[in-house]
């Protein structure tokens, strides 16, 4: 703390990509506009994940008509635990994690409980477009609750803790934990507050933490140290994320991945204008990595464990293979 | 790289053009690069008034010069149904004709002109001397008439001392038989004092003046008196003796004959009725340049009702580029992308501060009023619509409160676009609930500065003048947003926002 402002040659230096050059060199040019509606709209993704074999939380039903809601709680009747989400919500928004029932009331993550009338209220509001971009009439996903893996235990306050990971013409680039915090309010946006953990490429190893831009080194609400923190697993989520490339087309894309205890890493949804805050969670600009994937000529197209591979050679964090060494 | 170089040359290219047909027409309609250089226009109007007696009808109205001693003629219509109309030239004199076959009962004829205000010497000064009218006298009045000139030949030297001596003696009748009995007899103070000039065999000849004053109607030419003083002619007011043309004296009619001729018609008579309007040299410009392709493909040749809508169009891309810096460059936040845009178009209708006051406070209550309506679990099309019905209450409302406590400031709110205001309340108010106050401040603060910003540009006179006249300088203005769409350098914004990436 204590600086207020940073000199762009310092920025530059730290090869770290701005919001204007992420827009006109990376999304204007990798991302064709035709294919945004497959990741704008989450039931599209999900229906499309299933097709490619990409493990992504069950679909339970869909509702697209103001009538069927009225007699919701027949599809409600038998189910203990869902999240119901609009299909072309951005930022988290309008999602309601429901945990657990108590007779007829239904049991928030954070512990509130609501009726059957508030679940309508909800819906009626997603189906009229409350919360989708530009407020165009939506539909309501209802899907299965991810249980979350007992490693995150301690680490996230409410909210189930995702892997956010930035995938460049099918190449991981940059990944990120981001864990709720309570003043993320349980939501996983680094702007609300939630923390960002940079992972390093090669091992899923903890690099560094923020939260509010700021540098942290254990979390606000639990204070468990966030240095220890190491993904099991890293190769796999690297190669589903890489996976997400092949399916939806797009050159550069955010993935965000979450762990299911029994079912393991789970896509979760896809961004096609990822956030840029993955840069100050790891401490490192997403530029040089950038521009290495945009030189290699390779015109045919390598499996994406092959990428997974070449990206975790090629971005491994030289201190942290010391450090492994080391240990 | 080629291709970014072909683009910012293409873009260096557009905006050179831009300003070389920004100069182009500058030179060619001689309209000014900057506001304000305005000159004084008179629209006098000289109304004929006639009784036709059913025959053929032919009114002849004498016109003034184009050239005169102060004022410029150059614009000049008549309007006059039924009527055929010419402007002629007879003996040196510009005559306005109506003709009309047949015509009966109350007949008004128009002739309008406009005059501005220049320094054009008088050309007329050196008009040579004609030898006119003999005097006829009778006896009683040629004895006068002798006396009255003697007296005031005794205190003069020179013609021009002559008329001032005559005009005094005249003004003060009482003092002398002769004059009284020389006032008694002539019509106008003007037409005797020519007379006894005359008989002093001193050149005159008459004038009709129109004091110009603003916004007077029916009145009435001024007579006044030319003499010659042996070089040039010179004007007196045979009322206060004064010479010289002064500034606000319009010389209509100079020698020839009768102001106004109607055959076929009784109980003639001309009045003017007259106005002064400030126009801008712009203006005047148009109407000189009237030819030049440039005026001919200028805003100012559409009628005033589009032009005033125009004034607003062409200010828009000012603040489309306010919008694009402040977001791409700056890296504001703004709830609506171009809402800043709307709110400033309102701010110029407004003003400033009190639309600043109205905008804030309609949406303050607006956002109260939504919390009661998030309870009532209505469709979103529905709440929306029940918001637009409360905020035109509000403003209503809001208008009435303040216009009882004196405040006019209260009506402006109503040019706000109310669909925008209703859809930025629901905007804010979801904004609250998801992300807090906080984020609400930050994006309508973003929002009102950002449309402040707009409006301090798009009401400054030079730019408004510029875009209005020089439509095409708004190519600038393009080549800019375009430019400004290629940046891709941090924004201000991120070099707070990437701060924690300095202590690493």
């Amino acid at each position: 703390m204590g600086i207020a402002w940073i000199k762009p040659a310092r920025l530059r230096q730290q090869g770290m990509l701005g919001m204007n050059c992420r827009n006109v060199e990376f999304i204007n040019r990798y991302n064709d506009r035709r294919l945004y509606p497959l990741v704008d709209n989450k039931l599209k993704t999900k229906l499309l994940a299933q097709e490619y074999g990409v493990p992504t939380p069950r679909l339970q039903f869909v509702v697209r008509e103001q009538h069927e809601i009225s007699h919701i709680e027949r599809q409600l009747v038998d189910r203990e635990t869902f999240v119901l989400k609009p299909a072309k919500g951005s930022g988290g928004k309008g999602i309601l994690v429901v945990v657990g029932r108590r007779g007829d009331r239904f049991i928030k993550n954070s512990g509130v409980e609501i009726d059957v009338a508030d679940i309508r209220r909800h819906m009626s509001n997603i189906l009229a477009g409350l919360y989708s971009l530009g407020g165009t009439p939506d539909v309501v996903v209802i899907e299965d609750l991810i249980a979350f893996d007992e490693c995150f235990a301690g680490y996230s306050h409410e909210g189930v803790p995702d892997i956010r990971i930035i995938v460049f013409r099918g190449y991981p680039v940059m990944a990120m934990l981001r864990l709720a915090t309570h003043a993320s309010d349980g939501k996983a946006n680094l702007h609300q507050g939630a923390v960002g953990l940079g992972l390093a490429m090669d091992s899923g190893r903890c690099l560094n933490a923020v939260q509010f831009s700021r540098r942290i080194k254990s979390h606000p609400d639990t204070a468990r140290p966030l240095n220890d923190i190491h993904i099991a697993g890293w190769r796999d989520i690297l190669i589903l994320a890489a996976q997400c490339h092949d399916m939806i087309g797009l050159g550069y894309i955010g993935t965000d991945i979450v762990l299911d205890q029994h079912l393991g890493p789970q896509l979760l949804e896809l961004n096609a204008r990822p956030g840029l805050s993955i840069q100050i969670a790891n401490g490192r600009g997403l530029l040089p990595r950038l521009r290495h994937v945009e030189s290699l000529q390779e015109r045919r197209q390598m499996p994406a464990e092959q990428r997974v591979d070449y990206a975790m050679r090629k971005f491994a964090e030289p201190d942290a293979a010391a450090q492994g060494r080391a240990l | 790289m080629s291709a970014r170089l072909t683009f910012h040359t293409v873009l260096v290219l557009l905006a050179l053009c831009a300003i070389l047909v920004a100069i182009l027409r500058h030179m060619e309609t001689g309209i000014p690069f900057f506001p304000g250089q305005e000159k004084s226009v008179w629209l006098v109007e000289a109304r004929v008034d006639f009784v036709a007696k059913g025959g053929a009808v032919d009114a002849s109205l004498s016109l003034p010069d184009k050239q005169l001693p102060g004022f410029e003629l150059y614009e000049e219509q008549s309007a006059s149904p039924g009527y055929g109309f010419s402007i002629v030239r007879e003996n040196g004199d510009r005559r306005a004709e109506w003709t009309k076959r047949e015509a009966r009962g109350e007949q008004s004829l128009y002739y309008s002109a406009q005059f501005v205000a220049s320094d054009t010497a008088d050309s007329a000064t050196a008009d040579p001397v004609y030898e006119d009218h003999p005097i006829y006298w009778d006896d009683a009045q040629e004895l006068a008439a002798g006396q009255v000139l003697g007296r005031a030949q005794e205190t003069s030297s020179s013609p021009q001392s002559l008329s001032r001596e005559l005009i005094k003696l005249l003004n003060n009748p009482s003092s002398d038989q002769n004059t009284a009995l020389l006032r008694s007899d002539q019509t106008s103070q003007a037409q005797l004092l020519m007379r006894l000039l005359d008989r002093a065999g001193i050149a005159t000849r008459s004038v009709m003046g129109l004091y110009l004053e603003d916004a007077r109607r029916r009145q009435v030419l001024m007579p006044m008196v030319e003499i010659h003083t042996g070089e040039r002619w010179l004007l007196f007011n045979p009322k206060t003796g004064e010479t010289g043309v002064p500034i606000n004296l319009l010389l209509w009619h100079r020698g020839g004959v009768s102001v106004l001729d109607v055959t076929g018609g009784r109980r003639s008579h001309v009045s003017f009725s007259m106005i002064r309007q400030t126009i801008s040299a712009r203006q005047l410009s148009m109407a000189k340049g009237s030819e030049s392709i440039f005026s001919r493909l200028g805003v100012l040749r559409l009628p005033i009702e589009e032009q005033s809508m125009f004034k607003l169009l062409l200010l828009l891309p000012l603040g489309a580029a306010v919008v694009v810096f402040m977001r791409v460059i700056i890296g504001l936040q703004t709830a609506g992308t171009f809402m800043p845009i709307l709110i400033s178009l309102a701010f110029l209708q407004t003003s400033l501060l009190p639309g600043l006051i109205s905008f804030v406070s309609v949406v303050g209550i607006g956002l109260v009023l939504r919390s009661y309506l998030s309870r009532l679990n209505l469709l979103l099309v529905a709440r929306i619509a029940t918001l637009i019905v409360l905020v035109i209450f509000v403003i209503s409302a809001l208008s009435i409160i303040g216009y009882q406590m004196g405040y006019s400031t209260g009506m402006t709110i109503t040019f706000f676009p109310m669909i925008i205001i209703a859809w930025t309340i629901e905007r804010m108010s979801i904004l609250w609930e998801e992300e807090g106050p906080h984020e609400v401040l930050i994006q309508g603060g973003g929002s009102l500065v950002v449309a402040v910003i707009a409006y301090l540009l798009m009401q400054w006179p030079l730019l408004k003048h510029l875009t209005f006249n020089f439509p095409e300088l708004n190519l600038v203005l393009l080549a800019l947003i375009l430019a400004m769409g290629k940046y891709t350098g941090y924004k201000l914004s991120e070099l707070r926002r990437f701060r924690a990436m300095d202590d690493l």
